[in-house]
């Protein structure tokens, strides 16, 4: 007589222990905020510069999220990732000007209703350049990182000179919708409103991006294409093809993040690609290439430390986040989330 | 004799012994061929970029890492001159302090981002010395009491390299000899001497080992070399050469800021100059210099002057106006890495030796 005991999904679930969720990083920014309270000094200032710098973390973690995924994905990194955050930016100097009269008024549906439109014209045109960029330049130099290199950083310039024809090579001011203007008080700490819609723009990205990676299929494929990309193609899925179809959405998510971060500045340089670049690539050393979660830490660490020193000491603020970078490296080689088999 | 003072690197194509044995003696005659100010300026800057590409190709076409932080060291150098010589007076001794200053800076902080970065992946370097470079540049422009900032700094020279210092009362074959002449050959002797000094540093046991871990990093760890120490070595050596070569600007021009040697077009320029003159080949650096910074300075007025030609026409006229030089420049770069990787160098010499096999 025999007993074949079969195990339920459930007991086979938990005969695999859960890896634990590594909570550290995440005190290191609640630290890292701590620890500028006293510096400050003032309550209500250290509350206004905690908010805009989480406001400007979720704006930068949009922004990188695409770049550490293709990264992950297909070991590229794109030097030129800084061309879709121009292009986003001046998509929405483009519709700012075109909708004037619907950013002029004082309603703020008409308002919402600009930003919301600027965000989907600066997501499909960066999604659509992104798909042209993968096809042109970075398809024949897979598995090269030097040309990988080169051949994005010159892309980088290229896209940079386009715009530079398109939308000429000055200052483009972008008006803020009027009813975005201004700042909420709470006590006497203040945060700018339209800060607050990025927050919740980046809110809702954050929740459709980890639902997508956790909760389905194609997250389940990207997730394990990161791990070990040779296991996932071995199985029978291209993953060639998902590649592309997560270097067009990060693509497209650097042109959303741009435009924010345009309207948030109220003024478009053609050098913006460059600059902001520079920010995510810290933000994705500090978070560990690959990984979404590490980018998230990543982008919010740099936020804050951004918006705290550049009060504190404005002269070094852009040391501060190299000087963040050797610090977290000196703690953790890798990243804060190092991806296993990197 | 020759073959000992190319280091048994000799060019091996007839054609490109040609183009160097031209580039040397234009070079070195173009007080006298060329007389004029424009002339002698693109000449000397043209030395310049000789050492500076020639030690940023010690590190990518040797050594196989990409470092975006070649100008740092190159503005180093530069300011290491130009605050010694603002600060203590024209003097020969500010002057070496400069130097000296500029070098131990160097040292250090390639040493420093070398340790640190180049123990895991190249990428990882190539980003973060994108991010240290970024923020130096940020520095020096906003530090303007030490620095200068956006204006630069300007300054004199020792008097016996100063233009208005005649040392012949009538000019020698046309060209009057001044200190200008003298520090023109100040430019030219200093860089012969540091190329032949890179070919040497790159032929001797230690460039190969540089050349094997370009072609597998992991083969030679396992061979016993410590990859580590060596692409540490080759990025300090790197930087010192490149902070010669800032010195050597900041001397010709008596002035440095920001835009002549930190900002990010000269780190393209230089970049575009390796591939286009070969990666891997000193004489790469010399060839592609020669012809970028001609083309630089004088295909830009034919730019100016189609622009003109084509005035009325909206897009056109845009693409060739001479600020959109950039433009070209990044397209003739991706072309270049896709077609061309082993460039003029490279090219010529797999002729010859397509030549001698059979």
């Amino acid at each position: 007589m025999t007993t074949t005991t079969v195990a339920t999904p459930a007991q086979a679930a938990a005969a695999i222990p859960k890896a634990g969720f590594d909570l550290l990083p995440l005190a290191l920014t609640l630290a890292l905020a701590l620890i500028a309270w006293p510096l400050i000094g003032s309550t209500s200032t250290w509350f206004t510069l905690t908010a805009a710098g989480l406001a400007m973390g979720m704006i930068i973690f949009i922004i990188a999220s695409g770049l550490t995924l293709v990264f992950g994905l297909m070991d590229v990194l794109n030097f030129g990732h800084g061309v879709f955050i121009a292009l986003g930016a001046y998509m929405a100097t483009s519709m700012f000007t075109g909708m004037a009269d619907w950013g002029a008024t004082d309603v703020l549906w008409r308002n919402l209703a600009l930003v919301l439109a600027t965000i989907v014209v600066a997501m499909l045109c960066a999604g659509a350049v992104g798909w042209a960029f993968e096809r042109v330049l970075v398809r024949p130099v897979y598995g090269q990182h030097l040309k990988q290199i080169l051949i994005t950083m010159g892309g980088m310039i290229i896209g940079e000179e386009l715009i530079k024809v398109v939308w000429g090579p000055t200052l483009v001011a972008i008006e803020m919708p009027a009813a975005l203007r201004g700042v909420f008080t709470i006590g006497d700490a203040t945060v700018e409103k339209f800060r607050m819609v990025a927050t919740v723009i980046g809110l809702v990205v954050l929740a459709i991006m980890l639902f997508t990676l956790n909760r389905t299929k194609l997250g389940l494929l990207i997730r394990a294409g990161v791990q070990d990309r040779e296991m996932v193609e071995s199985l029978g899925y291209r993953i060639r093809r998902l590649f592309v179809g997560v270097f067009v959405a990060g693509s497209a998510l650097a042109g959303l993040g741009g435009a924010l971060w345009g309207i948030y500045q109220q003024a478009v340089l053609p050098q913006i690609g460059a600059h902001v670049n520079v920010l995510i690539f810290i933000v994705i050393i500090i978070g560990g290439l690959g990984s979404t979660m590490g980018c998230l830490v990543g982008a919010l660490l740099v936020g804050l430390m951004a918006n705290y020193t550049g009060f504190l000491a404005p002269k070094v603020a852009m040391f501060s986040n190299i000087g963040l970078m050797v610090l977290v490296l000196l703690w953790r080689p890798q990243g804060l989330y190092p991806v296993a088999n990197r | 004799m020759l073959n000992r003072i190319l280091s048994h690197d000799l060019p091996r194509n007839r054609w490109l012994a040609l183009l160097l044995v031209a580039c040397l003696l234009g070079l070195a005659l173009t007080p006298f061929l060329f007389p004029g100010t424009k002339a002698l300026n693109v000449a000397a800057k043209i030395i310049v970029f000789i050492v500076l590409v020639a030690s940023f190709d010690l590190l990518l076409g040797y050594t196989g890492i990409v470092s975006f932080a070649h100008t740092m060291f190159f503005g180093i150098g530069a300011y290491g001159v130009a605050i010694a010589s603002a600060r203590l007076g024209p003097t020969w001794g500010s002057l070496a302090l400069g130097v000296s200053a500029a070098l131990v800076a160097s040292l250090l902080l390639s040493l420093l981002i070398g340790l640190f970065s180049l123990r895991v992946k190249a990428i990882f370097f190539a980003m973060i010395t994108l991010a240290v470079a970024s923020a130096f540049l940020t520095l020096a422009s906003q530090l303007s009491d030490f620095t200068g900032g956006e204006d630069g700094l300007t300054f004199k020279l020792p008097e016996a390299l100063r233009p208005d210092t005649m040392y012949l009362e009538s000019p020698l074959f046309g060209a009057s000899v001044d200190g200008r002449l003298l520090s023109y050959y100040v430019l030219f002797f200093a860089a012969l001497g540091l190329v032949l000094l890179l070919l040497r540093i790159v032929n001797s046991p230690f460039g190969r080992v540089l050349q094997a871990i370009r072609e597998n990093d992991f083969r030679a760890e396992a061979i016993g070399y410590r990859t580590v120490v060596y692409r540490t070595l080759s990025n300090v050596l790197s930087a010192l050469f490149a902070t010669l070569a800032g010195c050597l600007l900041a001397l010709w021009l008596r002035y440095n800021g920001p835009d002549t040697t930190l900002s990010f077009e000269i780190m393209l320029d230089v970049l575009l100059i390796v591939v286009i003159g070969g990666m891997g080949t000193i004489y790469g650096a010399v060839i592609g210099s020669v012809l970028f910074v001609l083309a630089q300075s004088y295909l830009q007025d034919l730019m100016k002057l189609g622009a003109s030609a084509v005035e009325g026409v909206p897009v056109l006229s845009q693409l060739i106006s001479p600020d959109r030089w950039l433009l070209w420049l990044g397209i003739l770069f991706v072309l270049s890495v896709y077609h061309f990787p082993a460039g003029v160098v490279g090219r010529l010499r797999a002729i010859s030796l397509k030549r001698k096999a059979p």
